[in-house]
């Protein structure tokens, strides 16, 4: 080791908050910045082999309930030689005050400087993320530019969905990691803990080369992209020998020996999911031609019954939260949900825990589902998500859902003591026109009559809540053309006066959308090459900090950027977001192997022009999808068929430290 | 509350409300040495006990210090002052000592800071009942090498509150006292004002000689 990174060791042992402290006084929320979390683990430094520090590109309010951060922590401080710290994006309030006074970016626990760590991993879920990892970089005193950093500094790597196109980044970060991040972390950190105990022969190079040989993690900067005169991809090729042509994502199946998070991070500051999270199954094979996470986490991996019973059990004990979220892509579809709820709803009868159930399906089955958690009394609202206004756009998007389901569904709703419903649907879907976006309004309409007729009541509301369209790597729409901001904004418009045609009927529905602005740049940055590194540069050099959050956001900044920096390759905005790409176009991730056959997405997308439908394979035969044969995987579903036992009564009394009897 | 077992009551109605409420909690950015709080219960406790289980179960530095079954009538009854103690990192005391004499002369000190409602204009002298700078008796926190003033301060509960930070303000207006780093505040004690100008601890009444009975206990957790 040299003798500066020696002393970075040391001086990482010391901590900013004396400094760091003197300017809370100065920012809005200081408690986001002081740690002290149940939950939080400090570690002494020297006692670790290997250090990670995580970050997740937001607030913490946003950042601190994220699983996936929560999981990767566990898992690494359980071992006795690593250490792992989180830190979140700093607002600008803090940024300017850090800037001023030299106080690096710094971990909520022990509040290290980050630049002192092994490894910084950040983990996307939104490419909206990007200008908040190159502050945190550049406040780490960490080099923007992978290619600049020396043995002194981590070695950055990217995880999440995002990372399944990490190329808009490629410059920025070291590393990324496809997939599940459980087993991922811990190779990794074998990894860099044989590289250290070797003396860390050959540097950098040498240790992002052992990574690389994985097969798992994307090195960038060993692959040469080179590009046709017309600006598309020629050829993604490794630039040396050894190594691989494709990266593979990761899978961890039997979710049943990874029941994480066991001890979750309780934040002293408010955030925005205040509760114990499990997650009852990962992937989904539904088939939603939209939808990234259900195409990139295949195949479907059940947790237990009897697993999630005791990861609730335990985590309620240990967190006192009061609020269950039972998480996954399409709840309702887990082979034991009925007895799952049924059992965790006896459980905590008569408590103050309440359950709830996102992510849904629209049927009859869901209510009854819905009524099991809310036996303690709660009706406030329920959310049904359709997706696409009409049945020709719900064919195309895969969402099979007949109007008299959704109909029949919501005022089941209705008529079983829910006044609030809540619907959700996306605009600027591929082919869509302008009347598959009216139809919402009618569906809207249908819902209130219908539901004003079976009630009685004129008690009854339903919000209508449009997303915009972004069109996602790996996923059958990846080749599509995204409709122009001021189409969208257009079609919004139109909705709204459709829905309030009726001044009855539209009093009673709500009505909520997003702009089409935001979603052209998260489509840009989503399906981006790594030219797009350099946009995403200036617009972070301009100010661009928190795009996720629609009054830090500027569109205007994003398009001068574009204009500024894209003409030098040949390219520009519209090149990126309104072109339909061909068959043949080589696509910036397809050197990154999510398992799905690209000739099979390929044929989706056929299939979903015409409006073909294509069957769940949980139920229905294999459709070869490409998934379970190349990672060699499988489905993991249940029944196990057992049941939930009642608990044995809690409230017993106090629960006194141990060690102090009385 | 939950984490401790803590047998909290709740209150009826739509959306139940663990009974908990604080008397006049610290404002945020300042540190603490004397929070109190009251808890309502489903059914009694030994007082003792509860202190260890919440102690226990709060995040380091937030330590349970006593608790006691309440007597009559409510906590905020009981607390009509505050001393804190305000360091001053590079502020000389003997300007520290000019300023507070300036202040502690004038009869009114207007400042102005917005609050809840909007931009308040209010009196910081009439709430402060004694300010000195006293003599260091131990290294301040924070960066070493720089004079510190140090101050300490009782403040009365008034309406809108006077806050250490308040009454700074009140020394730059009547002193032009600027302060070249944030200041650092610690509430030491708060409870019932004396004659004599002592605080006295709220829980002290409560003490001695009472019975666990079905009375609400109170804890008071200080907080650091």
């Amino acid at each position: 080791m040299s003798a500066a990174s020696a002393a970075a060791e040391r001086s990482a042992a010391m901590t900013v908050w004396p400094q760091l402290e003197q300017l809370l006084p100065q920012v809005s929320k200081p408690i986001q910045y002081v740690g002290g979390e149940l939950g939080a683990v400090v570690k002494e430094w020297e006692s670790a082999v290997v250090r990670w520090a995580l970050m997740y590109p937001d607030a913490y309010e946003v950042g601190l309930p994220n699983q996936g951060v929560q999981i990767l922590y566990e898992v690494l401080n359980e071992l006795p030689d690593v250490l792992a710290e989180r830190t979140y994006a700093v607002w600008p309030d803090l940024e300017r005050l850090m800037r001023t006074h030299g106080v690096p970016q710094f971990t909520v626990e022990a509040h290290r400087p980050v630049g002192a760590f092994d490894l910084f991993g950040i983990s996307f879920a939104t490419e909206l993320g990007y200008t908040n990892l190159l502050t945190a970089i550049d406040l780490a005193g960490i080099p923007l530019l992978a290619a600049d950093r020396t043995d002194e500094h981590p070695v950055i790597v990217a995880g999440g969905h995002a990372a399944f196109n990490p190329e808009p980044i490629a410059d920025f970060v070291d590393a990324a990691v496809l997939g599940d991040g459980e087993e991922a972390v811990l190779e990794i950190t074998e990894i860099v803990r044989a590289w250290k105990a070797e003396g860390s022969p050959g540097g950098r190079d040498e240790l992002l080369l052992r990574l690389a040989r994985t097969e798992s993690v994307y090195v960038p900067r060993f692959y040469d992209v080179d590009y046709l005169p017309d600006g598309r991809i020629q050829r993604v090729v490794p630039n040396r020998p050894d190594v691989p042509f494709r990266v593979h994502k990761r899978t961890t199946m039997d979710l049943d020996a990874w029941p994480y998070p066991k001890k979750p991070i309780v934040p002293l500051a408010e955030t925005v999911h205040e509760r114990y999270a499990v997650e009852i199954f990962r992937g989904c094979t539904r088939g939603c031609r939209f939808c990234q996470a259900g195409m990139i986490t295949r195949p479907v991996r059940e947790r237990s019954i009897t697993t999630v019973g005791q990861m609730v059990k335990d985590g309620l004990e240990y967190s006192g939260f009061h609020e269950v979220g039972l998480l996954s892509l399409s709840s309702a579809d887990h082979s034991e949900i009925g007895d799952m709820c049924s059992g965790l709803a006896q459980q905590y009868e008569g408590t103050n825990v309440s359950l709830s159930l996102p992510s849904t399906r629209v049927d009859a089955f869901n209510i009854e589902l819905a009524q099991e958690l809310s036996r303690n009394g709660r009706r406030t609202g329920l959310t049904f998500a359709p997706e696409g206004g009409s049945e020709r756009i719900r064919k195309v998007i895969n969402k099979m859902v007949s109007e008299e389901d959704l109909i029949r569904t919501v005022v089941t709703a209705y008529t079983n003591g829910w006044r609030q419903v809540k619907l959700y649907f996306m605009c600027g879907l591929p082919t869509e026109e302008d009347e598959d976006v009216l139809q919402i309004a009618r569906l809207a309409h249908e819902v209130i009559k219908a539901g004003r007729a079976a009630t009685g009541s004129k008690d009854i509301r339903c919000t209508v809540s449009i997303g915009g369209f972004v069109p996602k790597p790996h996923t059958p729409f990846q080749w599509a053309r995204m409709e122009r901001p001021e189409v969208i904004d257009n079609r919004l418009k139109l909705l709204k006066q459709a829905i309030n045609s009726d001044r009855s009927l539209g009093r009673a529905i709500g009505y909520r959308y997003h702009d089409g602005e935001p979603s052209l740049i998260e489509g840009l940055l989503s399906r981006g090459d790594r030219r797009i590194g350099a946009v995403i540069r200036r617009v972070w050099e301009n100010g661009g900090r928190f795009d996720g959050w629609s009054e830090h956001f500027s569109y205007q900044r994003w398009v001068d950027a574009a204009a500024e920096v894209l003409p030098t390759f040949g390219v520009d905005l519209d090149w990126y977001t309104v072109r339909e790409r061909e068959q043949a176009e080589v696509l910036p991730w397809d050197h990154l192997d999510s398992g799905l056959d690209k000739d099979w997405l390929w044929q989706d997308w056929q299939d979903s022009l015409t409006e073909f439908e294509q069957d769940d394979c949980r139920w229905t035969p294999c459709f070869d999808c490409g998934v379970c044969p190349s990672m060699d995987t499988e489905i993991q579903i249940g029944p196990t068929g057992k049941k939930l036992l009642p608990l044995t009564p809690v409230n017993t009394g106090l629960r006194m430290p141990a060690g102090t009897g009385h | 509350m939950r984490r401790a077992g803590v047998p909290v009551a709740f209150s009826q109605g739509f959306t139940p409300h663990p009974k908990i409420s604080y008397a006049s909690a610290a404002p945020t950015g300042v540190a603490s040495e004397a929070e109190y709080l009251e808890i309502g219960l489903q059914r009694p406790v030994d007082p003792a006990d509860l202190r260890k289980a919440l102690d226990a179960a709060l995040s380091p530095g937030l330590d349970v210090l006593d608790a006691v079954v309440a007597g009559g009538g409510s906590l905020a009854e009981r607390i009509d002052a505050s001393r804190w103690r305000v360091e001053l990192p590079g502020v000389e005391p003997d300007v520290a000592r000019a300023a507070v004499s300036t202040f502690l002369a004038a009869s009114e000190v207007l400042v102005e800071r917005m609050t809840k409602q909007g931009r308040r204009v209010f009196d910081t002298r009439v709430a402060v009942t004694t300010i000195d700078v006293i003599e260091r008796t131990e290294a301040p926190s924070g960066v070493a090498g720089v004079p510190c003033a140090i101050l300490e301060v009782v403040v009365r509960q008034v309406t809108p509150s006077v806050r250490p930070d308040d009454v700074l303000s009140g020394l730059r207006v009547v002193a032009d006292l600027e302060p070249p780093v944030p200041p650092r505040a610690t509430r030491l004690a708060q409870g019932t004002l004396t004659a004599q100008g002592e605080i006295v601890d709220p829980l002290e009444a409560d003490r001695d000689g009472t019975a666990i009975g079905e009375r609400q206990p109170e804890v008071r957790p200080a907080v650091r």
